[in-house]
């Protein structure tokens, strides 16, 4: 309720700071702001019924059917809107053991999903099996640091994709978790593991630089943070690397009550954001850009 | 934000305001949004979903054997029932499997007792039993271990005093723990002798602190789940007979 009253007296600032631009100044541009929506899932793991009304866990909660009317309301109150999915969409449900997968990105492909990275369990039926159900995903596979030159994926999966919406570029890019220890060799075979933050620091300066992205998010498969631990997590490389906007997460299966704000190496606020697992919850974040860039002097708000 | 002072600070940076070149982020805002049973489902994608659902139901509820009682991993403090049917499964399912690749036989086989993740009801065995007993997709594997490590094995087993379930193992503890008796085959376990141990990758990779996998002189893997093992057993078979027996006892 407060947050709408918010938004109210915002829109009403802005009508008033056009109507005292026109009045004083000599300009003829107007400023405009622009929105774009970006949902996110992460872990669905095969759930792709709702939990069963007697279920001892998440009775009633999740369900891609439901997930698709709510996709489809907030996709027509914003049209500019960007879904992903951050991996771990294999294995949880017979509909994985009897169909492969193919299930889960025939209905992804329906509900127009526009990017994925990839998890460790999408490698479950071996990359051989997650090669076999590409034809079935009509959005992209993104993943920066595992080099597939040696495997059945080479060019297959693409480090990172822009987007653009409402004439605004939206850069995507995927990094994914070791998989060594975690996956069986023979299971993800000469997929190359490389080091998330110099690959991230990579990714950024490409995006940034010579994509001049006006939004950059990481989906990753790294998990939320690992406490007491030096491994790489979505809260380490946050601080460790600069202009990404938003970090997409999974692994964890990590309910957080709010997305979390991390300052970066530049001290700028970054978003880490992760909504559990099974598809219980959708993610959503809104940005709001302006092209008036004394406006934006006063920094960026970010209400969560 | 005190609306006022925001409007203000608003008008007075856009006396400034000369160029509109780049899109500049000016405000975020996130939230989560719980798929509950209040949003109405997308009929469209549910009559998708519909004969692919039917088609895993028909089958996961296809009876395949008959339970007499129903059996638990916890009716059994050193072996159980349950526990001796899965280890025993395993042997006459994957032994003719590592037979045939290798013309040798498996001498024990080692699960664990954490891997049993549900009971066996009395009455009907669907393919949904095999699931709920086995969820994960562990696979068999044959490990080629000598002698002394084979001892390490019944060593932890005796430690752990958990009815890991066991087939090809004979192991007896005294009243004070000691181990009294430890066979495989019905004979003492020789220290410079190969034997083939069946059990799941899981397992032979260190989990549930079996440590005593590695190093080896070979290791098959059988590409056999553990549940495909099930099913396919619980497919030629009528009714199961599973049995808490003496293969790992304490004495009084």
């Amino acid at each position: 309720m407060k947050r709408r009253q918010f938004i109210q007296k915002t829109s009403a600032a802005l009508t008033l700071a056009t109507v005292a631009n026109f009045g004083l100044q000599s300009f003829s541009t107007v400023s405009k702001t622009k929105h774009i929506t970006i949902l996110h899932t992460n872990d669905v793991h095969s759930h792709i019924d709702a939990f069963a009304s007697n279920a001892a866990k998440n009775a009633n909660l999740g369900g891609i059917a439901r997930r698709a009317t709510l996709i489809d309301q907030i996709r027509k109150e914003n049209p500019n809107t960007l879904l992903l999915d951050a991996g771990d969409i294999f294995q949880g449900t017979p509909y994985f053991n009897y169909y492969g997968g193919e299930l889960e990105f025939k209905l992804m492909s329906k509900l127009k999903y526009d990017a994925a990275t990839i998890g460790n369990h999408d490698f479950d039926n071996g990359i051989d099996g997650l090669y076999a159900q590409l034809p079935h995903a009509n959005f992209s596979f993104l993943s920066a640091n595992y080099n597939f030159e040696n495997t059945i994926l080479n060019t297959h999966v693409k480090p990172y994709k822009v987007f653009i919406k409402d004439g605004l570029k939206i850069g995507v890019f995927g990094i994914g978790i070791r998989l060594e220890g975690l996956v069986n060799y023979e299971l993800y075979k000469e997929t190359q593991y490389l080091d998330p933050i110099e690959i991230t620091q990579d990714m950024t300066r490409i995006l940034k630089t010579e994509e001049k992205c006006d939004l950059i998010i990481c989906l990753s498969h790294l998990g939320y943070y690992y406490k007491n631990s030096k491994k790489i997590s979505d809260i380490k490389l946050a601080e460790a690397t600069k202009d990404i906007d938003l970090i997409i997460g999974g692994h964890t299966h990590t309910f957080l009550p709010k997305p979390t704000v991390v300052k970066n190496s530049d001290e700028k606020n970054v978003l880490v954001n992760q909504v559990g697992c099974y598809g219980i919850n959708l993610g959503r974040i809104d940005f709001f850009l302006d092209n008036n860039k004394d406006k934006t002097t006063n920094g960026t708000s970010i209400i969560v | 934000m005190n609306f006022k002072l925001f409007a203000f600070i608003f008008t007075l940076l856009s006396f400034f305001s000369c160029k509109q070149d780049s899109y500049q982020l000016t405000k975020i805002e996130g939230k989560q949004l719980s798929i509950s049973d209040k949003i109405p489902v997308d009929s469209v994608i549910e009559n998708f979903i519909k004969p692919y659902r039917e088609h895993v139901n028909i089958d996961m509820d296809s009876v395949l054997a008959y339970a007499p009682e129903t059996y638990s991993k916890k009716d059994g403090l050193y072996n159980t029932a349950l526990g001796n049917l899965m280890a025993d499964i395993v042997f006459k399912q994957s032994n003719p499997v590592f037979n045939k690749r290798t013309k040798k036989n498996i001498d024990a086989v080692l699960l664990n007792h954490g891997g049993i993740r549900s009971i066996i009801s009395k009455g009907k065995i669907t393919t949904r039993t095999a699931y709920e007993i086995m969820p994960f997709e562990n696979s068999i594997v044959v490990v080629a271990l000598k002698g002394n490590q084979v001892i390490d094995m019944v060593t932890f087993l005796s430690k752990a005093k958990t009815a890991h379930p066991i087939n090809g193992i004979r192991l007896v503890l005294d009243k004070n723990n000691k181990i009294e008796t430890a066979l495989i085959g019905n004979k003492p376990i020789e220290a410079s002798k190969t034997y083939y141990i069946a059990t799941n990758d899981y397992l032979y990779n260190g989990g549930d602190k079996m440590n005593f996998f590695k190093p080896n002189d070979s290791v098959y893997k059988l590409n056999y789940k553990i549940r495909n093992a099930m099913i396919d057993f619980f497919k030629k078979t009528d009714t199961i007979r599973p049995k808490r027996d003496n293969r790992f006892i304490q004495l009084n």
